[in-house]
């Protein structure tokens, strides 16, 4: 822990506090696994301790100590207040709208905020299959919003997608509410960078918040598309002392649990 | 009322070539030894039921025992690809692999659906997405109340679904504990319903009157199999061996060294390795 935290935060720990800075004490959180559980874990750790961590194997309220590696790991189940089915939880609790944010990552996004999880290339003659859907195309669709985290470069963030795997605006617009979804789907894309923010009509992806230190045209070149800058632009404010140094810390006592070198 | 047998009995006389097979557990009590032991009998031709297909349907799919796959989720949790499902798909190794692919929502629908004797589970779900364009088991129906237009999945019906357990008692009844995930589902939606266990006792003992009990009926054969869900793990007997999970990564990333592991720990072991001894 020291004054020189500004300065030593790596894009990658910057991308997770900016994401748990948006997370408030009484949210209910649908959590998936990798920078999203880094970002829900670290925002419960300081500003939100009663935040309810909800993770897809039906956990419910879990508080971990360490990361979990899987979405069911041991840990969850048993620090969580109560553990449910799988069906239960996709039905009762996403379905049934309990949820008030989703957060999400994925391989490929598009300016819409479509998320890609399933395949680079053609469907059927694969260049890459990727794992799929799993719960993400439901959480996208029945959380009251989500947040996205992914590191932005020009493979990911991409003109068109090759396949939709998880709405975001569809063709923007109001297509979601066309399409009968009542949830206000992605509010924020946190990358290593910068935060977007969908813009109030068209929808599409425009640069809200710049982290320190860094230049407007480095997120042009990184971005598959051309990407919009919002002329009320802000800094992000950087990582506290103490933001870093919790995030640190979880991340080692993780990094030893896992038995990773 | 379910038979007490070897776990090398119960699958020789429940999976047959050809099966559509689900083998559940969601990250927990995933049926490692049971799986392991359908690979070391040679199944051939299965279609293989599975949200999260997880290291042991690459293992499966990777031993050529598959020849198709219904899936939501097929990645290793927190570490990355399938090698093994990834080959398959792009390279035809060893053999093609057909897939049929659900989110996560509509796989419990389709469970659901089979358990409750009804030919198709209903979801408010894949609006938006490209899956209904190359699944033709997502369909659309009109609700008769209300007009809306909902997604429908064709229901689970498998002939076997394989599931690990805790403890069974000694009239075969099977007591779960922890993260339940979709096993009741799929063994309620099964023709045959086959558990293993970690053990045996004479009487479940005090517990909640709501504890998740599968009665002895329901069930159609259950095998002693101690460490049975290693690597994955049995709540309140093992951890999850996530160092193994991470390994799993390089082991399965080059086709011979698969293979010289699956001969090494799977194919020559008779009976499955306790947790201790395959702890990586």
């Amino acid at each position: 822990m020291n004054a020189t935290a500004e300065q030593t935060a790596t894009p990658a720990e910057m991308m997770t506090i900016a994401a748990s800075r948006e997370l408030a004490n009484d949210d209910i959180c649908f959590v998936g696994i990798g920078a999203p559980s880094a970002a829900c874990n670290l925002a419960r750790l300081l500003h939100a301790p009663d935040i309810t961590l909800i993770y897809e194997s039906g956990t419910i309220g879990t508080r971990p100590d360490v990361l979990p590696l899987s979405i069911g790991d041991g840990e969850l189940c048993e620090t969580a207040l109560t553990t449910i089915s799988v069906p239960e939880m996709f039905r009762y609790w996403l379905q049934g709208g309990r949820i008030t944010v989703g957060f999400l990552g994925a391989a490929q996004i598009d300016r819409y905020a479509n998320l890609n999880t399933t395949v680079i290339g053609d469907y059927h003659q694969p260049k890459v299959r990727l794992p799929g859907g799993g719960g993400a195309p439901e959480i996208a669709a029945h959380c009251a919003k989500t947040l996205i985290t992914m590191s932005l470069n020009a493979r990911a963030f991409v003109e068109r997608l090759p396949f939709i795997t998880s709405m975001g605006f569809g063709e923007g617009g109001d297509h979601r509410r066309r399409l009968g979804i009542t949830t206000a789907g992605p509010k924020k894309v946190i990358t290593e960078m910068c935060v977007m923010e969908p813009d109030e009509e068209s929808k599409e992806l425009r640069v809200t918040e710049i982290y320190p230190g860094i230049e407007a045209s480095n997120l042009l070149r990184a971005c598959g598309w051309p990407l919009k800058i919002s002329a009320a632009l802000v800094e992000t404010p950087p990582p506290t002392a103490e933001e870093l140094a919790t995030l640190r810390y979880l991340q080692e006592k993780t990094r030893i649990a896992h038995g990773q070198q | 009322m379910s038979q007490l047998m070897s776990l090398e009995a119960m699958i020789a006389g429940h999976v047959e070539d050809g099966d559509t097979v689900a083998l559940e557990g969601f990250t927990h009590l995933i049926p490692y030894a049971a799986g392991h032991e359908i690979i070391r009998q040679g199944r051939r031709n299965l279609e293989l039921v599975r949200m999260t297909p997880d290291i042991l349907y690459d293992q499966m799919i990777g031993m050529g025992i598959a020849r198709a796959m219904k899936f939501s989720w097929g990645g290793n949790p927190g570490v990355g690809s399938l090698h093994r499902f990834r080959d398959a798909i792009e390279n035809g190794w060893p053999a093609p692999l057909e897939i049929e692919e659900h989110t996560h929502a509509a796989m419990t629908c389709a469970y659901d659906a089979g358990a409750a004797n009804l030919p198709f589970g209903l979801l408010r779900g894949y609006l938006g997405t490209d899956l209904p364009k190359v699944n033709g088991n997502i369909r659309w129906v009109t609700c008769p109340f209300t007009d809306e237009t909902l997604a429908a999945v064709a229901a689970i019906r498998p002939d076997v679904a394989i599931i690990h357990a805790q403890r069974a008692d000694r009239h075969g009844n099977v007591m779960l504990e922890g993260i339940i995930g979709i096993q009741r589902e799929a063994v309620l939606s099964a023709k045959k319903a086959l558990v293993t266990v970690e053990d045996i006792v004479d009487d479940f003992g005090e517990r909640s009157p709501n504890a998740v009990i599968l009665p002895g009926w329901a069930l159609t054969a259950i095998s002693l199999a101690p460490g049975g869900a290693h690597p994955s793990y049995a709540h309140g007997y093992y951890k999850r061996s996530n160092s193994f999970y991470v390994s799993w990564d390089e082991i399965s990333r080059d086709r011979e060294k698969f293979l010289t592991w699956m001969d090494q720990n799977v194919m020559n072991r008779n009976i499955h390795g306790s947790a201790e001894q395959l702890s990586g």
